[in-house]
């Protein structure tokens, strides 16, 4: 440990953010990578919602839909899910633009990571949110239907801010999976952090010293979000009482 | 009096869930500043039937009016137009066995709920609203409490307050005291009581007997979802005919 130590502390200068340290790459990485982890849990959140109400309400075909699309998706590793999706529909969406004469277009890291995590995420999502949904006590819900609420202010104003408090812990879990997730699309090349830290490690040498930074921004990155995620969840628990308190 | 205009109306009525037929066959009418009991065994059919008014239940037949309108029916009983029920139900005042108080709302904030985003009162007058009512069921202080933090004596108060607070034709109790401790039933009957005695409209299904001798104008006794005697509390209670309805007064006390 200690020559390993004494090997690593002289590569600590790489870690600045000016050339020729790679500090600022890592960082940009780090940027780049809560962008895409930003951008997947809210489009997640946003199926997840509607996933959820149609497992529960909707009609016998959508539910089916519903059921393949959560099955698949939880069945199949995340990173040959991203390979699929990030080639393969990138690929057809460039024949199909072929096929009526337009150019080949590339399609952005962010959009395409956003888009890949997004989908896997929502999955998840439509679980958590459907768990929470059955969660809320039935008597509350009849009541607001019993006064005459619409159905749908009855989801805003009821049902979801209600169900917040069963489903905070889950979704916490799935934003921290949507922060780790992002390394995946290393594979297909986009400058997230982990990509970001394996070119600064190769082109230096210092693995052990930039692996470890990664570490500690990724630990930086999840401690936040548990404090966030704590704030949101004690809102969430507003009128209720705590429990042995 | 009785050409005081038709609060509620309910006529042959039938409810089965799956091959089990809860309801057989029961009317009710209900004039503006009657006070209907409902009364009967558990599994007679008595909270189903005040559940078919505001269709929480969807009745299997059988015809519903509020306030002189039909309720629009398909063949199989079950409401065609969402729109009407949805503004029928605004005109009923639902108070609940278990409260059923939104828990993420204040006290002042489950009043002033459906009137201000259903009813679009403006939020001024819906709060003074609120508050001139929490007064009245003895809860002025209760406005900012969260409903966990009360009792459920408090809780049910605040819930028929809640339920005035949509300015109802008619008020609909399911057993309104049967979730609560012995000793704070009567402070929610002496809230229903004053709404009775100031002349509102209400459907209340109970197990206080007492109670429903004391306030009921009609009293309706059903047994196995059929409607086995009916009258004014003095005769139901003090000269009951049917030998059902007067082996349930022994039993019940």
């Amino acid at each position: 440990m200690q020559i390993l130590g004494a090997i690593q502390a002289s590569t600590l200068p790489l870690l600045a953010l000016s050339p020729p340290g790679w500090g600022a790459t890592l960082l940009l990485g780090l940027w780049n990578s809560v962008q895409i982890a930003f951008g997947a849990f809210a489009l997640g959140l946003t199926i997840g919602i509607f996933g959820a109400y149609g497992k529960l309400y909707g009609s016998p075909v959508v539910k089916d839909l519903l059921a393949i699309y959560t099955t698949i998706v939880r069945a199949v590793p995340e990173l040959v899910l991203i390979l699929i999706l990030y080639f393969a529909v990138t690929d057809a969406v460039n024949q199909v633009l072929l096929s009526f004469g337009h150019d080949r277009i590339q399609i952005s890291g962010i959009a395409a990571g956003i888009a890949v995590l997004g989908v896997v995420q929502g999955a998840y999502s439509t679980e958590v949110l459907r768990g929470a949904i059955l969660a809320v006590p039935a008597g509350q819900i009849e009541a607001a239907r019993a006064m005459g609420m619409p159905a749908v202010l009855l989801a805003r104003r009821i049902t979801l801010p209600l169900m917040m408090s069963f489903a905070i812990p889950g979704l916490a879990n799935l934003w921290l999976v949507a922060t780790k997730d992002t390394a995946l699309l290393a594979v297909v090349g986009f400058a997230e952090l982990t990509q970001a830290t394996r070119q600064a490690a190769s082109t230096t040498k210092a693995f052990f010293t930039f692996f470890a930074a990664a570490g500690v921004l990724y630990l930086l990155l999840s401690i936040v979000s548990t404090l966030i995620f704590s704030r949101i969840e004690a809102w969430a628990r507003k009128g209720q009482r705590r429990m042995g308190g | 009096m009785a050409d005081r205009p038709v609060a509620i109306r309910v006529a042959a009525l039938r409810k089965s869930f799956g091959t089990h037929e809860v309801l057989k066959g029961v009317s009710l009418t209900a004039r503006e500043g009657d006070v209907v009991a409902i009364i009967g065994g558990s599994g007679s059919g008595k909270s189903t039937m005040l559940r078919c008014i505001n269709f929480l239940e969807t009745p299997s037949a059988g015809t519903i009016e509020i306030g002189g309108e039909a309720v629009a029916m398909r063949g199989d009983g079950s409401p065609s137009d969402r729109r009407q029920i949805e503004r029928l139900r605004q005109s009923l005042g639902m108070v609940f066995q278990s409260f059923n108080l939104w828990t993420h709302k204040t006290v002042l904030e489950n009043l002033i709920e459906v009137p201000v985003h259903v009813l679009k009162t403006p939020r001024s007058d819906a709060e003074a609203r609120a508050h001139k009512l929490l007064a009245r069921v003895g809860l002025a202080e209760k406005a900012g409490a969260y409903p966990a933090f009360m009792s459920g004596g408090q809780q049910q108060r605040a819930a028929i307050a809640r339920a005035l607070c949509m300015e109802p034709r008619a008020m609909l109790f399911d057993e309104p005291t049967s979730a609560l401790d012995p000793e704070l039933v009567g402070e929610v009957l002496a809230v229903i009581k004053a709404l009775a005695d100031e002349g509102r409209t209400m459907i209340l299904v109970t197990h206080e007997m007492k109670f429903a001798r004391e306030v009921a104008s009609h009293v309706i006794y059903l047994h196995n979802g059929v409607i086995e005697e009916e009258g004014p509390p003095e005769t139901l209670f003090g000269d009951p005919k049917s030998e059902r309805l007067k082996q349930f007064l022994k039993t019940v006390g």
